[in-house]
């Protein structure tokens, strides 16, 4: 079957315009998940520095509306306390009272926003333009490699976190201006010039469990927390899908033992007629 | 000869059976979450506990919530109502004898102690649904036992919502009810 | 039903025989299960049940994901999310639902090209394979409008493109397109009429299955030889054939477990591995994704749809000879259904004396070559319209036209076929006479 590779047509599109910056092509490193693989599953506290990640810097800017603060706690993702998950919720600071999606999170009577709890989701933010990053990780595809031959994709899944850490890790620092606002370089977006500022700085945030909070380090912790809030139950998946498998092939064998036995009498050929 | 024949049947047998059991689960378990799927889905659940903040509320007064679809009325009663409600012990001469509090077992007598979410009984935690045909109830002391009063059919409800006069059945029903903190209940 | 002789039901109790007096349904079912049925059928005559399996697979699905789906342009994507987040099962539900689609498209084109190779379409089978074209034609509108609901962004503009085919008819395109979508763009009306045709159609897909097992049960099935069964006495008909149940249904079954567990495997370790990225953001009439490809089983025929541009002669010619009427967009169209036409006109463009394939040595290459096409033009579908793509799809898409116009109706004249055997018989049992041994592998099957 014919994978179509957006990422690596872009990368010829690239190559052949000579568009591209010096350094070559916009580069999406295959950077290592736990979650990658038939069995591989969420690091919790990898997901939980993930979380910090997008509440002190990310939320300032991105939303996530279809997550729900109550799978904070789901096992097989974050699977925080469920005290934790409510003070957390508590928390939660909304800077955009016009999106719609937040409307149910406002109280009508003091237009102030409501004491949130677990049951609501995460706000919606348009206030800078910046998109919802609730899909974000199947929203985008990344490493498409060996040779853009797509086998990567086979087992590891289609890129989206890879390439959320590429491209936070990818600014070079240089700067470009076009029709009043500021481009930023980065080697891993598409076009090479991204709207976002560089959002990550090291020890921009201070992790809780010692983790030292190098650029790199937080960019695959928000990225892999991002493959979490996009595919919440993709343990329970993966589960499914295994299950599925044995229980099928089990069936094939018996199905294929019963098949031999029903037709051997027929296959002696003429010697049994 | 005959008897390896036979040994031979009942091998063939095994494998049929088994193949046909083996069929019949994984169809079982291909059919189960088309089943499954119409039970209530996780947002739903999510919202069959909530906390309510009952800071606002003063003694003589209620607030409703809605609940699960349902009203929820919480009264934090005077004294005066607490000596009204707690000044019935004969509950075998009322209309429902039994408590209907489901924090407590379903024998448990219809007292006033059985009915309110703490010993003093200051709150009053029930669901604002007649036990008739589901109407909603009036409160503030309402109807001739200064309760609740349902319009609909004349169910008239005393200060520990039992049911004292009318076509209703029981009395007003007491979900799962407690105190988080001091100003703060959570239902369910 | 005429046809193959063989026994019918007969009701023995007293309740048998007066439901059967009054509704023949124990005998429809005991005469459609017990059909005689050529046994010398190899594994490529599994993809009928197959295609029944996935069938029954979306009806399912579909009618449990339909209990929690929005048709509203607010709320289309949120509602499956909230299917992949909250319901119950639902994310495997959705999966297995949309990878479905695709499981259901690769055993129809093995189907197809199974028919193509063992000349099942020639007569007398001519109706089966105009009813399975016609399957074709509807699982294709039904996947399509099924591709719109999820309300993504290769929904939305997926629609507009296709959609756009029809504005280029001549004349009238404008107005079939706008009565399409009912507006002047993708929107409400467009979602909502495509959820209820995406949920109708099926439907109509079932009853066709019915008229094509009942077409090819009056005329038999066809086989590897292409020779008919003996019809003479039912005596003769029992050497070529078997029952249906059990030998082939249990044959079938064990290829349909086989297919389930690589299915599941694709369903549960890597269920967006033949979807699009961009179908994750919500639609947005605003932002165009950068690269707008259908899913793959449309691929080929995309790609027939995008050769004919204005510089290919035969384009010119069309549009010299039709005083501009037939302009390089319409030419694309008529191109691309023109490709299922000439597909579905086989039985009547091919004029060889000999039906299958497997002895025409000639023919073998030229079908091969066909197979090669096909999976080509699918790859230059799913690449950009430029560079060296356009000319290989163009090529692609003469081959595919050459075919079936020029090569099936010359190589019945030129081409001497081998002889077939006499029957189904002694085909069979040239391949299953030596292995007396029980408990021995069977060999590797036939063809």
């Amino acid at each position: 079957m014919i994978r179509t590779l957006t990422l690596s047509a872009a990368v010829a599109l690239g190559l052949a315009t000579g568009a591209s910056a010096a350094g070559g092509e916009a580069q999406v490193t295959d950077y290592a998940f736990s979650f990658e693989g038939p069995f591989g599953s969420f690091d919790q506290f990898q997901l939980q520095r993930g979380l910090q990640v997008y509440t002190e810097v990310c939320s300032a800017c991105h939303g996530m509306k279809y997550v729900n603060f109550r799978n904070l706690s789901d096992e097989g993702g974050p699977d925080l306390p469920e005290d934790q998950v409510r003070a957390y919720a508590e928390q939660f600071f909304m800077s955009d009272f016009q999106a719609p999606e937040n409307q149910d999170l406002i109280d009508p009577e003091t237009g102030d926003q409501k004491t949130l709890t677990p049951a609501d989701h995460f706000p919606a933010n348009n206030t800078q333009g910046a998109p919802d990053l609730s899909l974000m990780a199947k929203a985008r595809a990344g490493f498409s490699g060996p040779y853009g031959t797509g086998i990567s994709q086979l087992i590891n899944g289609m890129g989206g976190p890879e390439y959320i850490a590429s491209l936070l890790t990818s600014y070079t620092g240089e700067t470009k201006d076009e029709a009043g606002t500021v481009l930023y370089e980065n080697k891993a977006y598409p076009g090479g010039y991204i709207n976002m500022a560089p959002p990550l700085y090291p020890d921009g945030v201070v992790y809780e469990d010692g983790t030292e909070a190098t650029v790199e380090q937080q960019a695959k912790d928000v990225a892999a927390f991002l493959m979490w809030t996009a595919e919440p139950k993709m343990m329970a998946r993966k589960q499914a899908g295994l299950t599925g498998v044995i229980f099928l092939t089990v069936l094939a064998v018996l199905l294929y033992m019963t098949n031999k036995r029903i037709w051997a009498p027929h296959k002696k050929g003429t010697r049994e007629t | 000869m005959s008897n390896a024949e036979d040994h031979e049947g009942t091998r063939r047998d095994f494998i049929y059976y088994a193949t046909a059991g083996a069929g019949a689960v994984v169809t079982g378990a291909a059919v189960w979450p088309l089943v499954n799927q119409m039970n209530p889905s996780a947002d739903v659940l999510a919202l069959a506990s909530i906390r309510v903040d009952v800071s606002t509320v003063t003694a003589g007064s209620q607030m409703t919530v809605l609940w699960q679809g349902k009203p929820v009325i919480v009264r934090r009663r005077t004294e005066e109502e607490i000596a009204r409600a707690r000044s019935i012990d004969d509950v075998e001469s009322l209309p429902d004898p039994m408590a209907r509090n489901e924090n407590l077992s379903t024998e448990v007598a219809a007292l006033d102690e059985n009915r309110t979410l703490d010993e003093a009984g200051e709150w009053l935690v029930q669901m604002g649904v007649c036990t008739h045909l589901g109407c909603v109830p009036l409160g503030n002391n309402a109807g001739d036992f200064e309760g609740w009063f349902c319009p609909c059919h004349g169910s008239h409800y005393d200060a520990s919502g039992r049911i004292r006069k009318g076509p209703a059945p029981e009395n007003l029903p007491i979900p799962v009810a407690s105190f988080v903190d001091d100003v703060t209940i959570q239902l369910g | 039903m005429s046809g193959i002789p063989h026994d019918h039901y007969e009701p023995k109790s007293g309740g048998a025989k007066w439901l059967e007096s009054r509704l023949p349904v124990i005998g429809l079912i005991h005469d459609t299960l017990k059909i005689p049925t050529p046994k010398n059928l190899n594994w490529m005559w599994i993809w009928g049940i197959v295609l029944t399996f996935c069938l029954v697979l979306q009806i399912a699905t579909g009618v449990v994901l339909v209990m929690h789906y929005t048709p509203h342009v607010d709320m289309a994507f949120a509602s499956v999310e909230h299917i992949m987040r909250d319901v119950n099962g639902g994310q495997m539900i959705r999966y297995f639902h949309m990878n479905g689609a695709s499981l259901f498209f690769v055993a129809v084109y093995l189907h197809i090209f199974r028919s193509l190779y063992y000349g099942s379409y020639k007569a007398p089978r001519e109706v089966t394979w105009i009813i399975g074209m016609l399957i074709y034609l509807l699982m294709m509108g039904t996947a399509f409008m099924g591709y719109v609901l999820p309300w993504g962004q290769m929904s939305f503009h997926g629609t507009a493109v296709i959609t756009g085919l029809f504005g280029a008819i001549p004349f009238v395109g404008e107005a079939i397109q706008t009565w399409l979508l009912g507006a002047s763009s993708v929107g409400q009306p467009a979602l909502n009429r495509f959820f209820s045709l995406h949920y109708l159609l099926p439907f109509i897909m079932a009853g066709l299955v019915i008229v094509h097992i009942w077409a090819f049960h009056s005329t038999g099935n066809n086989n590897p030889t292409g020779v008919e069964v003996r019809r003479t006495s039912k005596a003769e008909a029992e050497k070529d054939t078997l029952p249906f149940w059990p030998y082939f249904v249990i044959k079938d079954l064990f290829a349909l477990a086989i297919i389930l567990a690589v299915f599941v495997a694709v369903v549960g370790f890597m269920p967006n591995y033949l979807g699009h990225p961009d179908n994750y953001v919500e639609a947005n009439p605003l932002v165009t994704p950068s690269h707008i490809v259908p899913e793959w089983y449309f691929l080929p025929f995309y790609a027939i749809l995008r050769s004919f541009t204005a510089d290919v002669w035969v384009v010119m010619f069309a549009e010299w000879i039709s005083f501009g009427i037939i302009d390089a967009k319409f030419f694309g169209v008529l191109a691309m259904f023109g490709a299922i036409v000439v597909m579905a006109l086989a039985p009547w463009l091919d004029t060889s004396s000999v039906r299958s394939g497997r002895y025409r040595p000639m023919f073998k290459w030229w079908f091969a070559l066909l197979v090669v096409d096909f999976i080509v033009l699918m790859w230059a579908g799913a690449m950009p319209a430029e560079g060296i793509y356009p000319i290989i799809a163009l090529i692609g898409s003469a081959y595919w036209f050459a075919y079936f116009l020029v090569i099936l109706p010359l190589l019945g004249v030129i081409e001497k076929p081998e002889t077939p055997p006499q029957t189904i018989e002694e085909d069979f049992n040239a391949h299953h006479a030596a292995e007396d041994t029980p408990g021995r592998p069977v060999a590797s099957p036939a063809e």
